[in-house]
């Protein structure tokens, strides 16, 4: 199976510049970085894409087996990163997908010249026997999973007339209407556990690629001391705190978002 | 207007006088929007672009039990709301609302100030300023505990629904298997391979094969498929199979092995419910002179063979004049006989794909002369390598292939060391 189709790749921006690969993180899709592309594109090649079984990616590419563990993940971004043979690039890794970078920038190094962590959380389930606070219980995903169930009902069909985009954004309506945050409810609900169960702590110490590690300063799933953790771990990482709130810099504040993800991209070189 | 300016005269359609009209409406312009606001039948809450709570109305507050003090600049959106309904927020509805400066129908549970929950549904818009910049999320949070039991419900029949067929998936496949030989007999001096498409898993097809040994090293095959689907077609499939199995121990003669089964076919299915299948059957015969096999093929309405020598030709093997097995009493049964030659392969196949839809949804259809140039293109090959090539272009088909399709190869390998591969 093409790959590029597999996971709907979009490469954007400047060609031969540095590449800047943006990876979505659980619930939507490639259009969470629309706001953020048209500063990157400047100066960067800019790869996006969407998980197999998010957006606009081939669903028969799922299945249970692969994707039922980051692993699954971290195979479709190596062999993308193989596959558009761009040479090294800065993997920007949002919510779980930053989990996937640090798991891919561990097996294959010379894959990747920079690892932007944007709201990370390596498990978002506390740890009571080593006091890391993640932030959830277990308890707390399966009342997710109830939430996703519950919405489904109302995603479907109902939902698609509403989800219109809005008047002074035309551009949007049709691609949201079809793709944007909208899953296949069984893909979501295996999505969720692998997004919300997996416990990655042990691998941030294996990064050995130039990290930044950028946390919100409010963020309701990935708390400040989780982001510290993280810098913590990594050797030789950067922290840095955007005043964006929510879980989503990428939408809530995307100039401060894109300035920081072309600082350190800039750079990492 | 009919009455105006006197206080006797009735308004004929409501009976009653205007002026008790007129005292009603200006009850109700004295609701002012502050109360309309206050105490809508539906909770409206504000906040700013952080989620922090700027402005609630009284009815949201009853529903929750808080007071005023306790939310206002003082809780976000998200605290009211359950961990994964939070999760839930942040991963979807936060995103979307952004992007999209509104959303509506989601289903959450907002936290009543006793612990207990409270299932709404919510519908947001954000409000930009003059420039265009989003200032604050007007949210309107309406009370679902009713609309919510009845999609628990719907839920719960989806889910059963689900499981359902996920359980009956399994059994076709199983009674599917069933009807196919396990594993391909292994032939000395012959390279055998097969494939079965299941068109669909929500029905048994009636295609068939099986390739066995009869006396004296001759090995008989056969592949057919039965008219229709499903259970009944399964019966059918079963019957045919242990039929011409059984038949061709008594007397190999392949014309003999199909006069058999339509004979069978016609008494088990008289009347209303006829059934009927299309069938071709051969015995292989070892040829100790010239190497490679004798096959003696006899058809009954099926698609002719397709021999693809050693040389590099291809062509069907026609049987003309043969005719559906199981329909009259007495079926014309053609047969034909053939030499496999070393590196000779012969392939079986039922019409699933040659009637497969080239284009999922088109109208056009594969065809006899297209798979004829595919055999072509293939020759000289080997019995696994045409069945591989099978699978491949019924993957190029999708969903075109709207029916069952088997399909069984026989190759005499060339002497060892002339062996192509």
């Amino acid at each position: 199976m093409d790959v590029r189709s597999r996971n709907h790749v979009t490469v954007t921006g400047r060609a031969g510049a540095p590449v800047v690969m943006l990876a979505h993180g659980f619930g939507c899709d490639q259009n969470l970085w629309r706001l953020v592309v048209p500063t990157l594109e400047r100066d960067f090649t800019v790869v996006l894409f969407d998980h197999v079984g998010s957006g606009s990616s081939q669903l028969s590419a799922w299945s249970r087996e692969r994707h039922g563990s980051l692993d699954g993940y971290v195979d479709d971004v190596l062999e993308l990163c193989r596959e558009l043979a761009l040479g090294p690039v800065t993997f920007v890794g949002h919510s779980v997908s930053a989990m996937m970078g640090v798991l891919a920038a561990a097996r294959e190094p010379d894959a990747f010249s920079g690892l932007v962590l944007l709201a990370p959380s390596p498990c978002f389930v506390d740890d009571p026997a080593t006091g890391y606070r993640g932030g959830f219980s277990a308890e707390d995903i399966d009342e997710l999973l109830e939430s996703l169930d519950a919405n489904y009902l109302g995603w479907s069909g109902a939902m698609a007339p509403v989800i219109m985009g809005n008047a002074g954004r035309p551009e949007l309506a049709e691609e949201l209407t079809n793709s944007f945050c909208r899953t296949d409810p069984a893909i979501a609900r295996v999505f969720a556990r692998v997004t919300f169960l997996s416990d990655n702590r042990a691998d941030l110490t294996a990064v050995r690629v130039p990290t930044l590690v950028a946390q919100c300063s409010l963020d309701a799933i990935a708390p400040p001391e989780v982001g510290a953790y993280v810098h913590a771990q990594i050797p030789g990482s950067e922290l840095l705190t955007l005043n964006a709130t929510g879980h989503c810099p990428q939408l809530a504040a995307p100039e401060e978002t894109a300035a920081a993800i072309a600082a350190f991209a800039g750079t990492a070189r | 207007m009919p009455g105006t300016g006197d206080p006797d005269s009735l308004d004929p359609r409501e009976g009653r006088a205007p002026q008790e009209d007129r005292t009603q409406f200006s009850a109700l312009l004295e609701d002012s929007a502050e109360d309309l606001y206050e105490h809508a039948p539906c909770g409206y809450l504000s906040t700013l672009l952080d989620g922090q709570i700027a402005k609630i109305n009284t009815t949201l507050l009853d529903w929750l039990g808080y007071e005023r003090g306790d939310l206002v600049g003082r809780k976000h959106f998200s605290d009211l709301l359950t961990v994964g309904g939070r999760l839930y927020h942040e991963t979807h509805f936060a995103p979307l609302l952004r992007m999209q400066g509104e959303i509506s129908g989601i289903a959450l549970e907002l936290k009543a100030a006793d612990g207990s929950r409270l299932p709404v549904m919510i519908t947001s818009t954000v409000r930009t300023g003059s420039d265009g910049q989003p200032l604050l999320v007007r949210t309107t949070v309406f009370d679902a505990r009713d609309r919510r039991a009845y999609e628990t419900e719907l839920l719960r029949a989806r889910q059963e629904a689900d499981l359902e067929r996920d359980r009956l998936k399994l059994l076709n496949t199983t009674l599917q298997k069933t009807l196919l030989p396990p594993a391909l007999a292994n032939v000395p001096g012959l390279d055998v391979s097969a494939h079965y498409h299941i068109a669909s898993v929500d029905e048994v097809g009636g295609d068939f094969y099986d390739l066995f040994p009869l006396a004296a090293g001759t090995w008989g095959l056969f592949l057919g498929d039965v008219c229709g689907k499903g259970a009944g077609a399964a019966a059918v499939t079963s019957l045919a199979r242990y039929t011409l199995r059984a038949a061709s121990v008594y007397d190999p003669d392949p014309a003999a092995v199909l006069a058999n089964l339509n004979t069978v076919l016609n008494h088990e299915y008289t009347g209303t419910d006829p059934r009927f299948c299309t069938v071709v059957f051969g015995v292989l015969t070892p040829d100790p002179d010239l190497g490679g096999f004798q096959i003696t093929l006899a058809s009954g309405g099926h698609p002719p063979a397709l021999l693809m020598r050693a040389d590099g030709t291809a062509d069907y093997l026609p049987t003309p004049g043969g005719q559906l097995i199981g329909v009259l009493p007495d079926a014309h049964i053609a047969t034909t006989t053939v030499r496999l030659a070393p590196g000779d392969t012969l392939l079986l196949h039922t019409d699933g794909l040659t009637e497969a839809h080239t284009i999922a949804g088109g109208a056009d259809r594969y065809g006899d002369d297209a798979f004829l140039d595919f055999a072509r293109s293939l020759a000289p090959t080997t019995a696994s390598a045409t069945v591989g090539a099978v699978r491949d272009l019924l993957d190029t088909f999708g969903t075109g292939v709207d029916d069952d399709t088997a399909v069984l190869a026989v190759h005499v390998p060339r002497p060892t060391g002339e062996e192509q591969q």
